[in-house]
């Protein structure tokens, strides 16, 4: 998806071929109409949105169009019903929204797009032309609004415009380093007729992504790896977005090297392969951390460094010269001095790189890092508690669905449980909010990845906090009659907040405690079924039940309200400074 | 090392792309001490000069992100060595009796214009680099100086070429491969 055709980078020309059979006569359409018909020829299938005044002729096309259209019930989460679509099909997703609130309401979603290079475009409503810069009804300037968390934006001045514009924002949307595109269409514009033809080609001269990396470059990288003793692969969002699941584990079978993943780079391979280390960061695994510390090359490819998994920049990886690969240069030691950047598309870069590096063997290297696990905790995950301990509830979705769904979630402690102990197998399959940490966003998120693969089994694994911000997205989940289920881990506060309160704030808890409704009666009066899980003993029958029944099922597992996550890097701190769960910690720490 | 930097930028003359280019300036925290925009000589394209403060690699960080404003067409950091920079300055200065010709000898030494008078101001416009002007308003000021324009620079590099050192590594691994 990131790979463009070399076609659309050329310059926009029209072009009428003597040869060619003569164009039929180019239909007019009202400005509505060309927005149906420009989303369709893109080939999206869904899109997601909310009506209002201002699109109110928009409305009025899209019974006509093909695509389906999913009414959310805030716009918020049809933006990020969108991110959820784009990120389990690799499509770009799409949010409509009108002027005004509705515009507005999109905003945090098109950062949570922008911080995680989601593509999706959102089509917005705009008042009258004649109103605009009046303070007109339900006006706002959302181009400028959402200038920082964009990729681009337009306003389309002219129902001529409608298709190129449109055909670019998608352009822009998918390619590069994807992200959120905006465009803003004022009702007037709707409403004015023009002849629709869709562009086959766009691009400008000023935006040409670099796709193919410098083959300099590349064996600069090949000979640290080839060189390195004691490596590790840090593997990223990038490697997912272009689709380079494949050739990443060529790379990584043949050099050996082993992989330690970041939030978003989760999935990039099987988490159960031999060379996996699993999640790195705050919350990453204690070997993986010590990994960080002990290694003499780090290889990020596809990831931007962000501080949830640096840590502390002075103390990370701190005897290790960094490779990194990127699509975007601005990443290139924006936040990690880089030894050896690389920059272009990680297929391409990982193609190249293949063939240059020599065969590697690690196996010493990577048993002393499995020697660093914490066996204690990893023992202790075995035994079962009676209340469901929120590790056990995790590994039993993942097991129960064999690694195979797409599984959403929130953010926070049920995030981090999941990060840790799922296993992801496959690319796509990982919808999590990153850089932003989005609240709310599990339900919605897994609306939209249902919608894109409706053919994947899909659950939503979500706070009672962050529940409660979007539970509303259950009408559209029972009206739409989505099999999606969604697990409630219920802990009776915003979990990661008080955690945070419990260890760093001296246990001064304030505002974490928060009431629920009935989950179950609440599932029951939306049309779903609700399942309520108290024991340690009714997790997997009730995982087992909810897959077997159709439409949305909510799954509430009732766990310790003091349950924490662990190991967990305080803030401000290196990597190797983790703090352990004080009954479990590992052996050679245990003075 | 802190120290002043001149990025000339080349950008499509689009609406909305003084706010794309300053809005991202101050997003990532960039200082700008001076921004200037006009046509350049390519139709279509206009050219900005931001003059900004910072370590080198903060500069090239600012290069890189303005590379993905989807207007910006290129970027270059001319070395100090190489630039030419100017500024205009038009200043109403009081100037009645016998102070008048002294402030009219002044002006000469800087080869100042005096553009209107009144019968205690004279209007006076001063180009040159940043010095010559600051040294020819601080003896402006002596007689006092009513009101006062500044421009902000433009930059231009000496030789025949059109800056290509300077040129802000958009790949970003040391390669100017497919910018042009």
């Amino acid at each position: 998806m990131v790979v463009a055709d070399p076609q659309t980078v050329e310059p926009r020309i029209t072009t009428h071929n003597a040869g060619a059979e003569p164009r039929a006569v180019p239909e007019t359409l009202s400005g509505a109409q060309i927005t149906c018909r420009s989303i369709d020829a893109e080939g999206v299938k869904t899109v997601f949105g909310y009506p209002g005044g201002a699109v109110i002729p928009l409305y009025d096309a899209i019974p006509a169009a093909s695509f389906k259209h999913v009414l959310v019930r805030f716009e918020q989460w049809a933006a990020l019903a969108a991110v959820g679509y784009a990120r389990a099909t690799g499509d770009v997703g799409v949010c409509i929204a009108t002027s005004g609130p509705g515009a507005t309401n999109l905003v945090t979603a098109l950062a949570d797009a922008f911080l995680d290079s989601v593509p999706i475009v959102a089509i917005t409503g705009q008042v009258n032309q004649s109103l605009i810069g009046r303070d007109g009804f339900q006006e706002v300037d959302i181009t400028g609004i959402t200038l920082p968390v964009t990729k681009h934006n337009y306003l389309v001045r002219r129902a001529e415009d409608i298709a190129p514009t449109i055909k670019e924002a998608f352009y822009l949307a998918r390619s590069g380093r994807p992200g959120p595109v905006l465009v803003d269409i004022p009702k007037d514009v709707f409403l004015a007729k023009a002849p629709f033809v869709y562009p086959d080609r766009t691009g400008r001269k000023s935006y040409q992504p670099n796709l193919v990396p410098n083959i300099r470059q590349v064996r600069l990288a090949a000979s640290a790896i080839d060189a390195a003793k004691k490596p590790v692969i840090m593997a990223g969002h990038g490697i997912i977005l272009s689709e380079a699941e494949d050739e990443f584990q060529r790379f990584v079978e043949r050099t050996d090297i082993p992989v330690i993943y970041t939030l978003l780079g989760l999935g990039a391979m099987d988490e159960q392969h031999p060379n996996s280390l699993g999640m790195m960061g705050m919350h990453g695994h204690r070997h993986v951390n010590r990994a960080l510390e002990e290694c003499d090359l780090l290889v990020n490819i596809g990831a931007r460094f962000d501080d949830r998994a640096t840590g502390k920049v002075a103390g990370f990886a701190p005897n290790a010269k960094i490779v990194h690969v990127d699509i975007d240069p601005a990443e290139i030691g924006k936040n990690i001095r880089t030894d050896v950047p690389v920059v272009g598309d990680a297929a391409a870069a990982l193609k190249l790189l293949v063939e240059e590096v020599a065969q590697g063997d690690h196996s010493t290297w990577r048993r002393w890092i499995q020697s660093e696990r914490n066996v204690a905790l990893e023992r202790a995950l075995d035994d079962i508690p009676e209340t469901p301990e929120p590790y056990a509830i995790i590994k039993a979705i993942a097991e129960v669905s064999d690694r195979e769904a797409i599984v959403t979630t929130d953010v926070g402690q049920h995030q981090m449980w999941s990060a840790q102990y799922l296993g992801v197998k496959h690319g796509k399959r990982w919808i999590t909010s990153g850089g932003l940490g989005t609240m709310g966003f599990g339900l919605p998120s897994a609306i939209g990845a249902k919608m894109g693969r409706p053919d994947l089994e899909v659950w939503a694994i979500i706070g009672d906090g962050g529940f409660q911000m979007s539970s509303s997205e259950m009408a559209t989940a029972v009206q739409e009659r989505l099999d999606i289920n969604i697990a409630v881990i219920n802990n009776g506060h915003l979990g990661m907040v008080r955690q945070w309160q419990d260890l760093f704030q001296n246990r001064n808890y304030s505002e974490v405690a928060i009431s629920s409704p009935d989950f179950v009666k609440l599932a029951e009066a939306y049309g779903a079924t609700g399942i309520r899980v108290t024991k340690s003993d009714e997790i997997v029958p009730a995982i087992q039940r909810a897959r077997s029944i159709k439409g949305p099922v909510l799954v509430e597992f009732v766990i310790d309200a003091e349950a924490n996550v662990y190991p967990i890097v305080p803030p401000g701190a290196s990597n190797s400074e983790m703090m352990h769960h004080p009954q479990w910690v590992p052996a050679e720490e245990d003075l | 090392m802190q120290r002043s930097h001149t990025l000339v930028v080349l950008v499509e003359d689009q609406p909305g792309v003084l706010n794309r280019v300053v809005s991202l300036m101050r997003r990532r925290h960039f200082n700008i001490d001076s921004i200037t925009v006009g046509h350049s000589e390519q139709p279509g394209l206009s050219r900005m000069t931001l003059i900004v403060t910072g370590e080198d690699n903060e500069v090239e960080q600012a290069g890189k992100q303005l590379y993905k404003l989807l207007e910006v067409v290129k970027v270059t950091d001319i070395p100090a060595e190489d630039a030419i920079t100017r500024e205009l300055v038009i200043v109403k200065v009081a100037a009645k009796g016998p102070q008048r010709s002294e402030v009219i000898q002044i002006a000469e030494i800087y080869s100042a214009r005096i553009l209107d008078a009144t019968p205690n101001t004279l209007m006076i416009q001063a180009t040159g680099s940043e010095d010559h002007i600051d040294s020819f308003l601080a003896m402006m000021k002596v007689f006092g100086i009513r009101e006062m324009a500044r421009s902000g620079k433009i930059a231009m590099s000496r030789g025949a070429m059109p800056a290509k050192g300077g040129r802000i590594d958009r790949i970003g691994d040391g390669s100017y491969a497919v910018a042009d």
